[in-house]
């Protein structure tokens, strides 16, 4: 693996492009990039052959987390079969591994403890040890990999807050031991939770060690989103600018932007699967700094980013979802098509859906990177943030609760 | 044997273009659509024709709107063959309340409870709306188990109302018309040959197709309906049918059950979880050319990509299967297929009595298939 930042914006804060080159292909990931949200490998509605006609030239980097693999394949076999990308046949996808995926393996710091991390998983929950969590990535083989992190939510105690960078930190050198490479292509896991103090002092600690990268986790875990830029900046500028970070859990289109705003690189699509899960499909503008708007004559509730398919004002709609939208589901589909197919419960729906909010997302993406190539990032997130706001003072505040990024999220 | 299909069917409109007389094997949508596949997936597979339920079709989302945007070809976006049913199948299996008088079938509405009736005037009308290339007409439709004067009576019914369909068919020159033989026949139509889903032991069952297309004529095509699995349709298309349909394939996908030449492989046995092979090496989908048994395993009955993927390969299984039969007429060498398809199916040689039964009527010798096991001599 190798990293390379190419620009750095103009203006406050740290929004920066580059280019990372891993596993065959010989076109990088440029960043910040979005890693596409994978159940045991594939995303959850598309297989390989949709993959492949995902937009845009280059890898798609998939995100993995090995929690998933802890329900067969076992390692053995997985090794057997050559690994990941043989297991899936996307020998020139990027694989990134990291244990919280937000969707089916979610950390559960409760019953963590000082031998292993726990996590939430659909077979149970689930302790895991560094040595188990190394034999998964061994077999895998990903491109990349986080160190194991024990990710604590918020509001717990100062005691268990600083017990988790402790842990943390000494799993990283457990996880350089174990690995046969040595570490080579291994991402240091920093926690801290909502603590200045302690995200400092784990970012500074796992700075000092020999890591191709820097995985952030503990984010959209209960902290507020005024909080966090002051968080991400602690964490960020105690961090050498060449290499690239990664982070978990900031997923909806603002939080992507305060991400990206204080330098990170690589973000999760968990939010698409939540999207497509709910029969919604992204429409809001990708060329914001060309002038185009939001449309604030969406049917849907006071939200101007994305339409609900399952609402009966679709039903006889024969536009695509995204007027000029170039993904194979706005070229050869309806919105009342995907209306009737969400009515009578056709998985083609979901296929469908997820397949244009991958393509949007992946879109959003790219305009991020013009914007901050241009210098204009500064006023792609001011345009992004007000086309909504203009919306939401307009109209009665009767949006969905846990879709917006303005109130803090609890995850129970 | 089915060569016959070569000629009728570029009679046919549409399917002129896309079916050039292959077996056809209509894939099963609910309403509308294949589950889980997209439409290239279907073509890349090579699935020429498939069926919409009207039943389905006119409660969501109606055939009024279906033909508002254009048909269903336009509404799914679907470039080749589609095919109706009459709607009265359904009516009859799903609701238990249904009454069946001359005018048509009564029913109880699954929207407001109230009773509605389906004549053989309204399932055209609302299979002109929908628009599909094949459309059926409504039949008197009786249980296989009921006996008597009730069955004299659904045939000459059927017959009353094929006349009916027939009168009221406002689109002939784009919609082809299947009449359905429930024991009477008609000279003038192509052909379904309904009432044999309902569950009929496997000898009645033969014996039926067999009297349908010995009797139909030998210039149109003889349609099979819901009948799906493998077997079976090897011994229709012997006995000189045509066409099939059935949720089997997508069905058993989703308990994780995958069509092999052997016959079926399940994907959930714990055997599997270890097994790097593919679901079937002889097998070229997209499936069989990228996945082992053991990552599969792991998918199947977790989560939606599990099924998602037996169902492409289960899809592929058939319409090849479909395939294979076809050009085996073409070339004249249909019995080797069926022998063929029968050692692999039985091993041990221990063919079904109905299918030998089945053959012998069709004319193809399998004794080498159906020999009792030899065990060897010590
Ligand atoms: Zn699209
Ligand atoms: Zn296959």
């Amino acid at each position: 693996m190798r990293f390379a930042v190419n620009h750095r914006c103009g203006g406050i804060g740290g929004a920066r492009v580059g280019a990372l080159f891993a596993g065959n292909s010989p076109i990088p990931v440029e960043t910040p990039a979005l890693l596409l949200s994978t159940m045991k490998g594939l995303p959850a509605f598309l297989s390989r052959d949709l993959v492949a006609n995902l937009p845009f030239p280059g890898p798609h980097p998939l995100h993995i987390s090995p929690i998933d693999f802890l329900h067969g394949p076992t390692p053995s076999i997985i090794s057997s079969i050559g690994g990941l990308h043989e297991m899936l046949a996307l020998q020139n996808c990027v694989f990134v591994a990291s244990a919280r995926d937000s969707i089916e393996s979610l950390p559960e710091s409760v019953a963590a403890n000082k031998l292993g991390a726990s996590f939430e998983t659909p077979g149970g929950r689930r302790l895991v040890k560094p040595s188990d969590y190394m034999e998964i990535i061994s077999s895998l083989k990903p491109d990349f990999w986080a160190s194991l992190a024990d990710e604590v939510p918020a509001w717990v105690s100062e005691k268990r807050n600083k017990a988790s960078v402790d842990r943390t930190v000494r799993w990283l050198d457990d996880c350089i031991a174990l690995d046969k490479t040595g570490g080579s292509n291994i991402f240091g896991a920093i926690v801290g939770g909502a603590s200045v103090d302690e995200r400092k002092r784990c970012a500074t600690e796992v700075a000092k060690k020999n890591v191709r990268g820097f995985y952030i986790g503990g984010f959209g875990l209960g902290e507020s989103m005024e909080e966090r830029p002051s968080l991400l900046n602690t964490v960020v500028d105690s961090l050498p600018e060449e290499k690239p970070r990664q982070i978990s859990g900031l997923a909806l289109p603002e939080e992507v932007l305060q991400g990206v705003a204080a330098g990170i690189d690589l973000f999760d699509s968990t939010y698409i699967y939540h999207l497509t899960l709910g029969g919604l499909a992204l429409v809001f503008p990708l060329d914001i700094l060309e002038g185009q708007i939001f449309n604030t004559q969406l049917h849907n509730f006071g939200d101007v980013t994305k339409i609900n398919l399952r609402a009966t004002v679709y039903r006889k709609d024969t536009s695509p979802l995204v007027d000029n939208c170039s993904c194979y589901t706005c070229q050869n589909h309806t919105r009342a098509y995907i209306n009737h197919l969400l009515n009578v419960h056709e998985m083609l729906a979901q296929i469908l859906l997820e397949i244009h909010n991958t393509h949007h997302y992946l879109g959003f993406f790219r305009s991020i990177r013009e914007a901050i190539k241009t210098d204009k990032f500064d006023l792609f997130c001011k345009k992004f943030i007000e086309g909504r706001r203009a919306h939401l003072t307009s109209s009665q505040p009767c949006y969905d609760v846990h879709e917006s990024p303005f109130l803090s999220i609890q995850t129970n | 044997m089915s060569v016959v299909s070569l000629v009728c069917l570029s009679h046919m409109g549409r399917l002129l273009r896309f079916a050039w007389g292959m077996q056809i094997y209509l894939g099963m949508p609910r309403s509308g659509s294949i589950k889980g596949l997209t439409n290239n997936q279907l073509e890349e597979i090579g699935c020429q024709i498939i069926l919409g339920n009207t039943y389905h079709l006119a409660l969501h989302p109606g055939a009024e709107l279906i033909d508002d945007i254009g048909g269903l070809h336009k509404f799914m976006n679907w470039k080749r063959a589609l095919l109706t049913d009459s709607g009265g199948f359904q009516m009859v299996s799903l609701l238990q309340l249904a009454d069946i008088t001359e005018e048509g079938v009564t029913f109880q509405s699954p929207a407001d409870g109230k009773p509605m009736l389906l004549t053989p005037e309204e399932s055209i009308r609302i299979q002109n709306k929908i628009g599909a290339d094949i459309i059926m007409a409504l039949d008197d439709v009786v249980k296989t188990t009921i006996t008597g004067p009730r069955i004299e009576e659904a045939m000459y019914r059927t017959l009353r109302w094929i006349d009916r369909c027939i009168a009221a068919h406002k689109r002939p020159e784009v919609q082809n018309l299947f009449g359905i033989v429930q024991g009477g026949l008609d000279p003038t139509l192509s052909y379904a040959i309904g009432g044999l889903a309902g569950g009929e032991d496997k000898d009645s069952f033969w014996r039926v197709v067999a009297q349908c297309t010995a009797a139909l004529p030998e210039d149109k095509p003889r349609y099979v309906m819901g009948v799906g699995y493998p077997l079976d349709i090897v011994v229709c298309s012997a006995l000189g049918a045509d066409m099939y349909d059935s949720v089997y394939p997508t069905r058993t996908a989703r308990f994780g059950t995958a069509l092999v030449p052997e016959g079926v492989l399940k994907l959930t046995h714990m055997a599997m979880a270890s097994d790097v092979r593919p679901i079937d090496s002889t097998c070229i989908c997209m499936v069989c050319k990228n996945y082992t048994r053991a990552y599969i395993h792991c998918l199947v009955t977790k989560n939606a990509m599990g099924s998602q993927l037996l169902s492409y390969h289960n899809l592929s299984y058939m319409m090849r299967l479909s395939q294979d039969l076809h050009t085996s007429i073409i070339v004249g060498r249909f019995p080797e297929f069926v022998q063929g398809f029968l050692r692999a199916q039985f091993p041990k040689g221990d063919v079904p009595a109905w299918v030998c039964n089945a053959m012998e009527v069709a004319g193809i010798d399998i004794s080498s298939c159906c020999a009792p096991f030899q065990s060897p001599l010590a």
